[in-house]
């Protein structure tokens, strides 16, 4: 654990983050660059408005909004089984990632656990999103800074484990395929063998990421050493995933807060952390992750236990009262559900804590500074879904 | 982290660890007590899992700062719940529908807030982590009706800051000493906040409850009668 040094200083920190002097030899006349709503830098609509002096940013403002969809307003008027298919869409890529905590949740308000195998198959189908994920990352973050085999490569080898989820659950991007108290349906036959071959295939991947974007010069001159953020700065935003462990602070929900229901104990893995807290050691996080994650399911694939994979829960699902907060480690960082209900077929409100939120929110601190070509290292780095920011 | 070997050992281990992380949060508990005094007005926990606190309104920069200085440096988020019994649910008929309809109007019902307590409609929530010892606090406050603010805590937690933002435009809490109190997803001229319960859904005002129409009434049972109206 990275001892955090003085609390106090946090005021000063946060003064300097919303003071927007620039320390410049001469005077010049300052321009303000929008960027977005559309840039390929921001994966979606995100616009950051930029006061620039030269080549040096002022100021950096992400404006968010382009894609809210009322996430938080909609589910108060639909049943649990019919969010399910709703927050899908929050992260678009993990998909299957943004069922699992809110299903945590309305589970543990119950009072229900899943039956072993369907823990097992949860946390496999789990992982494989986020290598659906953070593959797509290592892609398309080498398009970014001008690498575009990176990119092809990256959306080649993710089908494989599109592939396999889409075998189990019927959906390549939205699975909807979590109940409450277990899963939709059972594996296809073979799928565990294929997903063996899967997943070597994306060890393989991994290794050729290793070589071709992360080992590559142009890519290290363009990440080391740019938009770094320490420690400290990381936790009072909440910063979470691999933007946290980057700057060098070993916490991982998996490991240190596994909610019941997910079964990461029974695998052998590693949480990676890197020192240095700038673009690459985010990348390289990144990376690491999604060695380990293929290493999972892998490792939980050769032990499912047998069993159904649906508990014995009411047709007509209403949820005790009660509050609860799961929170899982996902994709991009910690996604969690604070789940009021008033014992009624829909909740009372459900308050979305999604990791892009937090994880957006530290770029006017981290980009003031740098240079206008650091700040699609920088984008692209901190890793975030639309979707998951505008919820 | 504990690693099970075996089925049968399974309870053993669970029931020891609540135990030990219930006295945790009573620890957390009563130096938080201990730091904030009188303003602590209520508390909750569930053990083995979660630890509610509420405080005082005027102590709510006070308790950020006293969560900050015991090592609950990692910020989660703030957000607010609107206590309300939605006038748009599917028990309470808007008063347009009272009009066409003539039914005469239900009682609403009464506010019930959660855990550890509550006063007011509104209440404003934030979850602070300790990463060091794996455990969190839901913080609440209650927020009177005739003046919806609080004190910012974006000078504490630095992620307060967009966190408060959203709140302010979904629930219309202000939040004093923000330094940047702007929309951050409705155009600068919407008028009304969104995330309160009596700010209808559009969407189920044109296609009303019952609009569950995915949901099987059981046979004989109490939701029998819903699914009548289809």
């Amino acid at each position: 654990m990275t001892a955090v040094s003085d609390p106090s200083s946090i005021a000063d920190l946060a003064a300097e983050a919303t003071d927007t002097r620039v320390n410049l030899d001469f005077e010049s006349e300052g321009m303000t660059l929008n960027m977005g709503p559309q840039h390929p830098a921001t994966h979606g609509t995100l616009r950051i408005v930029a006061k620039l002096d030269g080549e040096q940013v002022i100021s950096a403002e992400p404006i968010c909004g382009y894609m809210h969809r009322g996430y938080e307003k909609l589910v108060e008027v639909r049943t649990y089984p019919q969010i399910n298919a709703l927050i899908n869409r929050i992260d678009w890529l993990g998909s299957f990632a943004n069922e699992v905590p809110f299903i945590l949740a309305a589970e543990k308000l119950m009072g229900v656990e899943a039956p072993p195998r369907a823990q097992w198959i949860r946390t496999i189908l789990f992982e494989m999103s986020r290598i659906a994920n953070i593959s797509l990352f290592l892609g398309d973050f080498g398009l970014q800074l001008g690498g575009m085999t990176a990119g092809f490569y990256a959306f080649r080898d993710r089908e494989h484990v599109l592939n396999m989820i889409e075998a189990a659950t019927g959906g390549r991007f939205h699975p909807n395929f979590d109940r409450i108290g277990g899963l939709k349906d059972d594996l296809p036959k073979g799928w565990i063998a294929d997903s063996h071959v899967a997943m070597d295939k994306l060890l393989a991947f991994c290794d050729e990421m290793e070589d071709l974007l992360v080992g590559n010069e142009i890519f290290q001159t363009r990440t080391r050493g740019i938009g770094v953020i320490p420690a400290e700065i990381a936790l009072s935003y909440g910063l979470s995933g691999a933007n946290l462990r980057a700057s060098g602070v070993d916490w991982d929900l998996r490991r240190d807060g596994c909610p019941p229901g997910l079964v990461y104990d029974q695998a052998d893995w590693k949480v990676w952390t890197h020192p240095d807290g700038d673009c690459f050691a985010r990348t390289w996080v990144r990376l690491q992750e999604t060695r380990e994650a293929a290493k999972i399911v892998k490792q939980l694939l050769d032990t499912i236990p047998a069993g159904p994979v649906m508990a014995k829960v009411p047709r007509i699902i209403k949820v005790p009262e009660g509050e609860a907060y799961v929170a899982t480690e996902n994709p991009l960082g910690e996604m969690g559900y604070y789940v009021v209900s008033k014992g009624d077929l829909v909740p009372f409100r459900v308050k979305i804590r999604s990791a892009s939120f937090n994880n957006i929110s530290i770029v006017p601190w981290v980009a003031r500074g740098a240079y206008v070509p650091d700040l699609i290292s920088i984008l692209g780095s901190l890793y975030f879904i639309l979707g998951d920011i505008d919820r | 982290m504990i690693r099970l070997s075996s089925a049968d050992t399974t309870e053993a281990t669970e029931s020891t660890e609540a135990v030990a992380t219930d006295e945790a949060r009573e620890a957390v508990l009563a130096e938080l007590t201990g730091r904030l005094g009188d303003s602590v007005l209520g508390s909750h926990i569930r053990p083995g899992d979660d630890l509610w606190v509420r405080v005082d309104r005027a102590a709510w920069r006070r308790a950020a700062e006293a969560t900050r200085a015991m090592g609950f440096t990692f910020f989660d988020y703030v957000s607010a719940i609107d206590w309300l019994p939605s006038p748009f649910g599917r028990d309470m008929d808007a008063q347009e529908d009272l009009v066409v309809s003539g039914a005469a109007p239900k009682e609403p019902a009464p506010i019930v807030q959660g855990y550890a307590g509550g006063e007011t409609r509104f209440q404003v929530i934030a979850h602070v982590y300790n990463i060091a010892t794996a455990t969190g606090i839901h913080l609440k406050a209650d927020v009177p009706d005739d003046d919806l603010s609080l004190p910012s805590w974006s000078s504490v937690y630095a992620g307060a800051n967009w966190h408060e933002r959203e709140t302010r435009e979904m629930f219309g809490i202000t939040f004093d000493g923000h330094p940047n109190l702007i929309n951050m997803y409705l155009p600068t001229d919407f008028q009304g906040f969104p995330l309160r319960k009596d700010f209808p859904l559009l969407a189920r005002r044109v296609r009303p409850w019952p609009g569950i129409v995915d949901v099987e009434p059981m046979p004989g049972g109490a939701d029998d009668a819903e699914g009548d109206d289809q």
